[in-house]
């Protein structure tokens, strides 16, 4: 099975606040609130790193979820992210992320 | 004949910032006092715009296109473009002469100048009350000109449109505009510290709801007018957003129209809000 790797979008702007991500596309100003899971995923977007890989170290270490779940949700997730152009999806390694400030 | 005609203007300051607005056209020049009188100034100018006037064009559904070309930015629609070079402060604007372009000019203008200093234009009606300035944002028909024009004799209109939002030594303050919505009535020439925003909603009571922190800003930021799909642009806003909803109460107001609901906001912070 292909591995899936994500790396943010440059286009986009993202803050912590209150213990929440928001992330908002700066080309169509769509606004996402990530909850503390996706959060992980996110913060883990590195485009080297298989979503496979950070869904095991880090989602189902630091949240008691089951993995198939686990890799379920993450894999709806990404889908829905990667629609709005705020994560980049491939099955080859990707280039470095943006960073934003806040991370 | 007259070869060179010398242009002569006006010094504009809204929200503190001196803009002087320079012409060679005598009428325009008398619109421009005229449509400014309660923001004109004798400040030195920090910005200087010059305008050339253009022939009227037939109406145009364009949307604002505003973007850099190198250090410029670009601002452009049907009836007007602008070219402005935030290094020197100098600009040149060739335009219809028309009022509703200059606003427009003006108000972009001021949101790229507000963006880089910390603060914001807000697509909400504003007012102070007892000295302390109070916001109330929302859609259109959410009630910002109807709680406005149910305000006491004592408060002092900002806007009924485009609040004016800057930080300053005592945290953020609104700023009278000479932008008007449907009162067409500009604001005062005065600013105070920003007490409470709030998010508007006609309802049988008045009542003041709790917003999360995620969702003050989610509403922040689509109350925000900024017209540039800038990604520098973007990340400065929304990290002044965070700042200003960790800084000044963030609320929403179900109000039924009547001019009570002054009290609730004059007391606002001693009415415990619905979580």
């Amino acid at each position: 099975m292909p591995e899936t790797y994500i790396a943010r979008s440059s286009a986009i702007a993202a803050r912590m606040l209150a213990g929440e991500m928001m992330v908002m596309n700066s080309m169509d100003s769509t606004f996402f609130t990530l909850n503390e899971v996706a959060t992980a995923i996110w913060q883990a977007a590195d485009g080297r790193t298989p979503l496979r890989e950070i869904v095991r170290n880090r989602v189902c270490e630091q949240f008691d979820i089951d993995p198939d779940q686990a890799q379920t949700d993450a894999e709806q997730f990404v889908s829905e992210l990667s629609q709005h152009g705020i994560l980049l999806v491939s099955d080859q390694p990707l280039g470095d992320p943006h960073t934003p400030e806040a991370l | 004949m007259t070869l060179v005609r010398e242009k002569t203007g006006c010094v504009v300051q809204i929200g503190d910032i001196p803009i002087s607005l320079r012409t060679d056209d005598k009428k325009f020049l008398g619109l421009l006092r005229q449509r400014y009188a309660g923001f004109l100034s004798q400040s030195q100018p920090e910005l200087e715009l010059e305008f050339d006037l253009i022939d009227p064009s037939p109406v145009s559904d364009d949307d604002v296109r505003v973007r850099r070309e190198g250090a410029l930015w670009v601002l452009e629609r049907g009836d007007f473009h602008a070219r402005w070079d935030p290094l020197t402060g100098c600009g040149r604007v060739r335009q219809t002469a028309n009022p509703y372009a200059l606003d427009s000019v003006l108000r972009i203008l001021h949101s790229l100048l507000l963006s880089a200093r910390g603060g914001f234009l807000l697509h909400a009606a504003s007012g102070i009350c007892d000295g302390r300035a109070y916001l109330f944002s929302g859609v259109s028909g959410a009630g910002k000109t109807t709680l406005i024009r149910l305000a006491p004799s004592d408060v002092t209109l900002l806007t009924d449109e485009i609040s004016y939002v800057r930080p300053g030594p005592n945290g953020y303050s609104a700023y009278g505009t000479p932008f008007s919505g449907e009162l067409a009535k500009a604001g005062e020439n005065t600013n105070a510290p920003v007490s409470a925003l709030f998010f508007l909603a006609k309802g049988p009571g008045n009542r003041v709801d709790e917003l999360a922190p995620a969702e003050a800003v989610r509403c922040l930021m689509r109350n925000i007018l900024f017209f540039a799909e800038n990604n520098e642009l973007v990340e400065k806003l929304l990290a002044t957003a965070c700042d200003f909803a960790q800084k000044v109460p963030v609320r929403t107001l179900t109000f039924y129209p009547d001019s009570r609901v002054w009290d609730d906001i004059r007391n606002f912070e001693a009415i415990p809000a619905h979580a």
